[in-house]
């Protein structure tokens, strides 16, 4: 058993992935498609141009799968920016470094109006969002905010830099339940270039942050790869290897895999690689099929109309009134955004569009203990 | 009438128990429990928000049912009792099924752990009814430990392939004078007929229900499925064959 999945990452560098694909004939995907349990190798099947003209029987099994593991039932959260101080210079974040926007930590009264305003529509869920600084947002103001945040939310989330196993379990103690974590682009080469510069340059550090989480005792992790940086099947078939590695060795957490997908940001940042909803559909199927007990999110980034499409094929989760500036709740000095988000629905709107969709809204799915 | 099941001193109704998680509504889930004549429900406590506006899910579970809260989402001992502390904190009284899962690909219960919380549990004077994989060593410690009733799996959560552990579980029916509840697994109306058959004493049932096309009536066929299956073990169903008996035996003459 390898040590981390930095060595599964290793098995791939030198696949010959165009190869791969060239070779999968339509039985190919016939046999994945009748099979109960995936190897690595179907799950690659699925992802391939082949698979694109299954789309429809993989809907419908993506949908079985989802019924049975998850029933009519969709999760809710709220992100809320703590910070946009960064130290990295990612070309496709709105907090990049070099971006000249103003720069703004909530104080923690300023925390208690937002948490007060997203506490309002009842969604007990919530994720904290800060900018990579260990400056100007440390861990200790990370541990007030989410101390502070438990009175009113039972599942405090975190999508920030990547901290060591031991103070993943400061923040465990605070109150926190759970830990986002994007690699952005698995593909080594790609990642030195685009994190030439700032503490994200560490590809490892980031790529086993949810590994030292899970040993801390994070109850959920969720993960995945930006879409549009890089060749999205061969981003999301190692965001599946990873998740399937991490729920291989740290059985009791609860999995997530994300597929946030590029979009047009402050810096005006064009993806490489972009990609249509009908790919984006594929790689939320395949990943289903793959790993049928993962959440699945999708967050504001989407719009309306496709996150409710998307709710039959296998998504558990959803975001919802999201502000991606820090202060976007209630301040009048609100940031600059961290990226436009494409549903701009209130929470009372994206609920009902999920009581269309015949599923329930799930405000609340953990007691923090 | 099949005869009364009883639990810890308590009188149950139906032998047909309802999980209340994967419904598209609450109101489909209450009106799949009323029409399934379900005494006891089970609901899980990391779903149930005091301070929810409209939609607390305990407003829509009738009030003449018992409320047996779950621990789902715990991962060991301790959290299963935290769980259960917090749920009879807020209101849910002391039935207790006792949950821990630390795996969430299979969810497959952790028997170890599971007892160790009903020992803590029994002893603060819960109703303690535990999941577990079926296992006769560890269901007499349960025994000993206190619980109410022991509640084997038939097949893992949400795969509706039914009494896969038959086997195993007809041993605890048959060594175990708890009674013995079929928790997981149960896909089919004729699967919760045939738990009941083999002397099961209920059957609890979430998935099949809460995703069917129509949940209000597959409850009530799980309903009825129940009523029959228990109504033919206490007539002594006939034991199935091995062989054609002949109507004229070889040994006859002997009388």
């Amino acid at each position: 058993m390898p040590k981390t999945f930095y060595e599964q990452i290793e098995r791939f560098e030198r696949f010959d992935f165009a190869d791969f694909f060239s070779r999968v004939k339509p039985e190919d995907v016939e046999r994945v498609l009748n099979k109960d349990s995936l190897l690595e190798s179907d799950f690659l099947v699925l992802l391939s141009p082949a698979a694109f003209d299954y789309l429809e029987a993989l809907a419908q099994k993506a949908k079985r799968i989802t019924l049975g593991n998850f029933g009519r039932v969709i999760q809710f959260y709220a992100p809320l920016y703590l910070s946009n101080y960064c130290e990295n210079d990612c070309s496709y974040c709105g907090f990049k470094h070099s971006n000249p926007i103003a720069r703004k930590r909530l104080s923690l009264i300023e925390l208690q109006q937002e948490a007060e305003e997203i506490a309002k529509s009842g969604i007990r869920q919530i994720l904290l969002l800060t900018g990579e600084s260990r400056a100007k947002s440390p861990l200790s103001y990370i541990k007030e905010c989410v101390s502070i945040l438990k009175q009113s939310f039972s599942m405090i989330s975190l999508e920030i830099y990547p901290l060591s196993a031991d103070e993943y379990a400061q923040l465990i103690a605070s109150g926190a339940c759970g830990l986002t974590i994007y690699q952005e682009t698995y593909d080594r080469r790609l990642y030195a270039q685009l994190h030439g510069q700032g503490p994200k340059s560490d590809y490892c550090f980031r790529l086993e942050a949810s590994e030292r989480a899970a040993q801390a005792g994070m109850r959920q992790i969720n993960i995945g790869a930006l879409l549009g940086l890089s060749d999205f099947r061969k981003e999301v078939f190692l965001t599946g290897l990873q998740a399937h590695w991490l729920e291989r060795n740290y059985p009791d957490i609860e999995l997530g895999v994300s597929f946030p997908r590029i979009q047009p940001q402050v810096g005006n940042f064009s993806p490489s690689c972009p990609l249509s909803d009908r790919d984006l559909a594929q790689a939320i199927v395949a990943t289903r099929i793959f790993l049928p007990r993962v959440g699945i999110t999708i967050s504001t980034r989407e719009s309306k109309e496709l996150r409710g499409n998307l709710i039959g094929l296998g998504l558990t989760r959803l975001s919802a009134g999201s502000r991606t500036q820090v202060g976007g709740y209630t301040l009048s000095d609100k940031t600059e955004g961290q990226f436009d988000i494409a549903d701009t629905s209130t929470i009372e709107e994206v609920r009902q569009m999920v009581c269309r969709k015949g599923c329930q809204p799930v405000f609340k799915d953990w007691q923090n203990l | 009438m099949a005869n009364q099941l009883i639990i810890a001193g308590q009188p149950v109704r139906s032998r047909f128990f309802l999980g209340t998680g994967k419904f598209a509504s609450y109101k489909i889930m209450q009106e799949a429990i009323v029409s399934s004549g379900a005494h006891i429900v089970t609901v899980a406590l990391r779903r149930i928000d005091p301070q929810a506006k409209d939609d607390n899910i305990l407003e829509y579970i009738p009030k003449d049912c018992i409320v047996m809260a779950n621990t789902s989402g715990a991962r060991d001992a301790q959290e299963a009792i935290r769980v259960a502390r917090l749920a009879r904190a807020l209101g849910c009284g002391n039935w207790i099924k006792i949950e821990v899962i630390p795996d969430n690909k299979y969810l497959l219960p952790d028997n170890a752990q599971t007892i160790l919380a009903a020992e803590v549990l029994a002893k603060e004077g819960f109703i303690v009814m535990p999941y577990v994989n079926p296992d006769l060593a560890d269901a007499r410690r349960l025994r000993d430990a206190g619980a109410a009733s022991i509640m084997p799996l038939g097949a893992p959560i949400g795969t509706n392939k039914g009494l896969r552990t038959r086997e195993l579980i007809k041993i605890l029916i048959e060594e175990i004078e708890l009674p013995i509840v079929v928790d997981a697994g149960i896909g089919r109306p004729s699967h919760a007929a045939q738990a009941m058959e083999i002397g099961a004493a209920a059957v609890l049932v979430n998935t099949a229900v809460a995703t069917s096309d129509d949940p209000i009536l597959i409850a009530r066929a799980f309903s009825l499925a129940v009523e029959a299956g228990r109504l033919a073990y206490e007539s002594g169903v006939s034991p199935i064959k091995e062989s054609a008996r002949a109507s004229s035996p070889l040994t006859g003459f002997l009388r």
